[in-house]
């Protein structure tokens, strides 16, 4: 139900498309709608386990899912998650 | 891999990493990718790494969320990042691999006591390594100084 944000480091994965209508009442099953409609960006969202990765960051309109129900969230049909890649780096 | 910078793009990001010095500065690249990506505009953002800034540098999640945003509002296309290294060479650390996403461009601006030293710019191959990518104007910056 929600419309999932791809950012652009991923967008060749969803053929260019910067949003993607998803099925699912939370935000785990979002993912994983888009991950079954999109299958090579799996790999950069989930890890072997079926986590979401570590480095990959998840927003429910401006809310850090994390001060929420985590991915457990519910998700409504006008509901907006944004997948953010951790930027970071140093020269060490 | 190709990258171009207009004069105004690499003029401000040097200036920033000058200022910024000697804690690590990072922004943002935008621009348009024909067959070479080229670096129209570039938009600083506050180095958000809790504690020493001077061998780190973390854009937070807000403010990744406001540049894809920028970008889709101003009809042009994130490419990437750019980031000092204060005293350190211009080349991607094992740190900066690890945290590395595909398909941006990755510029690393060298600063040693102060000053610009060199700049270069990186992206991940399919192997996900990075490669070196040639910068294609302004050679000559370090010396305009």
């Amino acid at each position: 139900m929600a419309k999932i944000i791809i950012p652009t480091p991923l967008r060749k994965f969803t053929g260019n498309q910067a949003t993607i209508e998803t099925n699912g009442s939370n935000v785990l099953e979002s993912l994983q709608s888009l991950a079954e409609t999109h299958p090579e960006i799996k790999k950069h969202i989930f890890d072997d386990a079926g986590q979401v990765r570590k480095f990959v960051r998840l927003y429910l309109g401006d809310e850090d899912i994390k001060a929420l129900q985590n991915e457990q969230t519910a998700v409504q049909e006008n509901s907006v998650i944004s997948i953010i890649p951790a930027i970071a780096g140093g020269s060490k | 891999m190709k990258l171009q910078l207009t004069e105004t793009a690499q003029r401000l990001i040097q200036e920033h990493a000058t200022e910024i010095y000697p804690d690590e500065c990072c922004g943002f690249l935008y621009g348009h990718e024909t067959e070479v990506r080229l670096v129209q505009e570039t938009v600083p953002v506050i180095n958000s790494k809790n504690g020493d800034k001077r061998r780190r540098f973390e854009i937070s999640p807000v403010d990744y969320m406001r540049a894809e945003k920028y970008a889709l509002e101003n009809n042009t296309s994130l490419l990437g990042v750019y980031h000092s290294h204060p005293d350190h060479p211009a080349r991607p650390s094992e740190h900066d691999l690890n945290q590395a996403v595909p398909y941006f461009s990755y510029i690393i601006v060298s600063v040693r006591e102060g000053k610009v030293a060199d700049l270069t710019s990186w992206q991940l191959n399919e192997a996900n390594q990075f490669e070196e990518e040639s910068i294609l104007q302004n050679q000559n910056f370090i010396h305009h100084n």
